[in-house]
């Protein structure tokens, strides 16, 4: 492994021809979001032609194009749908979709929770900002209820989606919720995200101030960090507190981890038999 | 990273990336970073720096590097 620490590991693996500084707001988490993912990648020793970033439309899809990996920037919604493709043609590759959460949870709901019952071994980053923030701030089906957006500027009426429970009921192979304050938590769950087999689904809450931040009495970037330090609290203690307590905290860490075989590995399994079975009847 | 003693880290921020929203700077739990005339973060005591790695880790626009101010074969 390389002797090189922090962020220049980071500046080893983008693609510097791109322009820099990226598109992405000041303060935007987006950022911080593909910093751990490269640091994710170095620490797991996996080889950068290995690894495929797929992503969507919005904020999140720009992540692709700055890293030098194999990248396909694809349709609004349709990232996991690519990513199945491409598992399927080539199991030794590790596919990360990089997806927001109107890409994820709107546009692209259908094909989630299909990835998500099919266990398709791919790994889905959800990065949700609460918001649709290129388009210029609509409410997305993230947006808690009760804050104000440009399309719902008297207050959201709607209930947002709840994305671990959403994972779960769909039958994901791994769900977990980190943030972008807790970067190093971050790191781990990532790690095992990428490794682990099957549909593995993880959700990184990131702060959206320019489009999210500014409509809901966050003064600045910082505000919304200090927020995420605020509420997010490990599951195990989110379990043991009262419901009085919990309020409006979220809980972060490891939802589910069934560690069960993914379609591209039951699929090429059956396979091999049935080549065997073929042989073994021809040979007769 | 195990935590060190101050003043043995070098922390390097490189203005042209930086985009000064201001989270390291509010952050860094020994105060070494500051926001300058442009709105853009500098690096005003770098001897206080305990190297916790937390403006590094938090950057969105990888601006910040904190290394050791000595190389690895003279500190050993």
């Amino acid at each position: 492994m390389n002797e090189v620490t922090g962020n220049e590991i980071i500046h080893q693996y983008l693609r510097h021809n791109k322009k820099f500084p990226h598109v992405l707001c000041a303060g935007c988490g987006h950022g911080i979001v593909l910093g751990s993912l490269i640091r994710s990648v170095h620490s797991l020793d996996i080889p950068k032609d290995d690894v495929v970033i797929v992503a969507g439309i919005g904020c999140s899809g720009r992540l692709a194009v700055y890293v030098d990996f194999n990248t396909i920037h694809t349709t609004h919604g349709r990232a996991l749908t690519f990513a199945t493709g491409i598992k399927m043609s080539n199991p030794k590759l590790k596919v990360i979709c990089i997806m927001g959460d109107g890409d994820a949870l709107s546009i692209g709901g259908n094909h989630l929770i299909h990835a998500a019952r099919r266990n398709i071994g791919v790994t889905a980053l959800i990065l949700n900002n609460n918001i649709y923030g290129m388009t210029g701030g609509q409410s997305s089906p993230a947006t808690p209820s009760g804050s104000t957006s440009m399309t719902a500027p008297f207050g959201q009426l709607e209930e947002s989606f709840d994305t671990v429970s959403l994972g779960q009921g769909a039958g994901a192979n791994y769900v977990a919720r980190g943030t972008v304050f807790h970067v190093q938590k971050l790191e781990r769950l990532m790690c095992e995200a990428i490794t682990k087999p099957g549909f593995n689904m993880l959700e990184v809450l990131t702060p959206c101030h320019t489009q999210y931040g500014r409509k809901n009495k966050f003064k600045g970037p910082v505000d919304m960090y200090k927020w995420l330090k605020k509420t997010a609290v490990p599951v195990e203690r989110y379990q043991e507190m009262k419901e009085e307590q919990r309020g409006d905290r979220i809980p972060i860490g490891v939802f589910t981890d069934k560690g069960n075989p993914g379609l591209e590995e039951r699929y090429f399994g059956l396979k091999k038999e049935l080549l065997a079975k073929q042989q073994a009847a021809e040979g007769k | 990273m195990a935590k060190k003693k101050k003043g043995q880290s070098k922390v390097t921020v490189y203005p042209d990336w930086c985009k000064g929203c201001g989270v390291c700077v509010s952050f860094c739990p020994a105060k070494v970073l500051e926001l300058d005339e442009t709105g853009k973060c500098h690096v005003a005591r770098e001897d206080d720096c305990i190297h916790c790695g937390f403006c590094e880790l938090h950057c969105p626009d990888f601006a910040i590097v904190v290394t050791d101010k000595k190389p690895k074969d003279e500190q050993a």
